[in-house]
């Protein structure tokens, strides 16, 4: 009996939608505990596949029948076989085509406004991760920043804007995520620009993004100005792209703040972390719209899919803006915090161009959530 | 390390690793040990779960290569 695929894509959809689905996930109870999808109507039940074998009936009686039911697994195929069973017991559940694999790498383009002269602003949020990737585009030319590593998305969708990547940007050197910009830009022909004191090991060549760098895209000049914002590492660039819209990276999210250890340096640059926040940004105007490189939890999401929120709103809003006391403020970005990202090591390497495994040894590295915040 | 049984499961994606495994141990006797052989990443984490949870004892595993080799006790 054949039973119904469920693409990424669909999944993500009702995520964003905020719709009900019930979730079996037949993976083993450490990776549904470390890492699953996260949605504001989902239901969930985590029975692994290896406890099923001998047949699903007393399964049955524990799911809904007023919601789709999916079935998902590390890569798909226990996923199958669990929705077969299910299905020769009369219950009608779809899989997750590809599994979690797929849902880790699953982009969704939402566009966040309009820039002038008729551009436009995208961000691609990575659902199964937390990540967010944007495009700026006008008048036939893009910019891209923290693009992730599936690199294909976005030249696909540049080249269906009709619009050319003349310039590719990473805030930062990224630990919990392989960039897909050195890639993107060997594709187009575009400049790669990283921060030179994240890049001082990498083995290729970059444009070094600076302090008040500005660069125009398009006739219609849209601006892009680079601004030092350290902190999460001690590279860590910032954007004001179009005297609008703020791009923080890894410094500041829409409920939490940047992690300073990734690079084995919270002590040092914990004061760098403050001095961006509760300074630099701080003297920034309040109506720019926050667009972080992250997001950790799913209540981050505003009602289109899209994560954003002006700067203003942050400082009201953001715990890890109102912390009066220094070393309260030190003690909760340097004590406790959560585990690091899988491989995030590895990650790091990756992004400096220092190793290049195969594609399944990326997907591998990748998997699991984001933990580049401290909330 | 000693096995009374081996069994290739190379080349196979989940969740055929543990179903060829849990297919095998039941012919098996109680003590008696499987050596299984594995390329998928995942039959690690699912294999120390799956005996686990079947009251089986994982004595030791080893990586070579792409090869990952397990060694269960039949409980």
């Amino acid at each position: 009996m054949t039973v119904k695929a469920m693409k990424a894509s669909e999944i993500a959809k009702k995520v964003i939608n905020n719709e009900p689905l019930f979730i079996l996930d037949v993976r083993n109870g450490d990776a549904f505990a470390d890492w699953k999808i996260e949605g504001g109507n989902i239901q969930y039940l985590n029975t692994p596949y290896f406890d099923l074998l001998d047949g699903v009936e007393e399964l049955v009686s524990e799911l809904p029948t007023d919601r789709d039911i999916l079935v998902v697994c590390a890569k798909e195929g226990s996923s199958v076989m669990v929705a077969e069973m299910l299905s020769e017991e009369g219950v009608d559940a779809a899989y997750l085509e590809g599994g979690m694999k797929a849902w880790s790498e699953h982009l969704e383009p939402v566009k966040v406004g309009e820039l002038q002269g008729g551009g436009e602003l995208y961000q691609f949020v990575r659902l199964g991760k937390g990540c967010l990737s944007y495009m700026a585009i006008s008048d036939g030319e893009a910019a891209v920043i923290d693009a992730t590593r599936m690199a294909h998305i976005f030249l696909d969708f540049a080249q269906e804007k009709g619009a050319a990547i003349t310039h590719v940007f990473d805030t930062h050197l990224h630990a919990d995520h392989i960039s897909g910009g050195r890639a993107i830009a060997e594709a187009t022909g575009a400049s790669y620009y990283l921060p030179p004191k994240d890049a001082e090991e990498v083995a290729f060549e970059y444009e070094a993004l600076e302090n008040g760098l500005q660069v125009t895209i398009g006739k219609s000049k849209i601006e892009i100005e680079a601004f030092y914002s350290p902190g999460h590492t001690i590279g860590s660039t910032s954007f004001i792209v179009d005297h609008k819209y703020l791009m923080t990276g890894d410094i500041l999210f829409i409920d939490s703040i940047g992690r300073p250890d990734l690079a084995g340096l919270a002590d040092d640059w914990v004061g760098d972390l403050r001095e961006s926040l509760y300074t630099r940004y701080k003297d920034l105007a309040n109506e720019l719209v926050v667009l972080p490189a992250h997001f950790m939890i799913i209540e981050e999401l505003n009602e289109d899919g899209s994560v954003s929120k002006k700067l203003g709103d942050l400082f009201d809003e953001n715990h890890g803006l109102n912390i009066a006391d220094e070393q309260e403020f030190r003690d909760m970005v340097t004590k406790n915090l959560p585990p690091q990202p899988n491989a995030y090591q590895d990650i790091r390497k990756m992004n400096m161009g220092q190793i290049a495994p195969d594609e399944e040894v990326q997907r591998e590295m990748e998997i699991g959530p984001n933990r580049c915040a401290v909330r | 390390m000693n096995a009374d049984k081996v069994l290739d499961a190379k080349g196979l994606a989940c969740p055929m690793p543990i179903v060829k495994t849990r297919k095998v141990m039941k012919e098996m006797d109680s003590g008696e040990v499987l050596e299984i052989l594995a390329t998928d990443k995942g039959a690690k984490a699912d294999l120390t779960a799956w005996a686990k949870s079947g009251g089986h004892e994982l004595l030791d595993s080893q990586e070579n290569g792409d090869v990952f080799s397990f060694w269960i006790k039949k409980g």
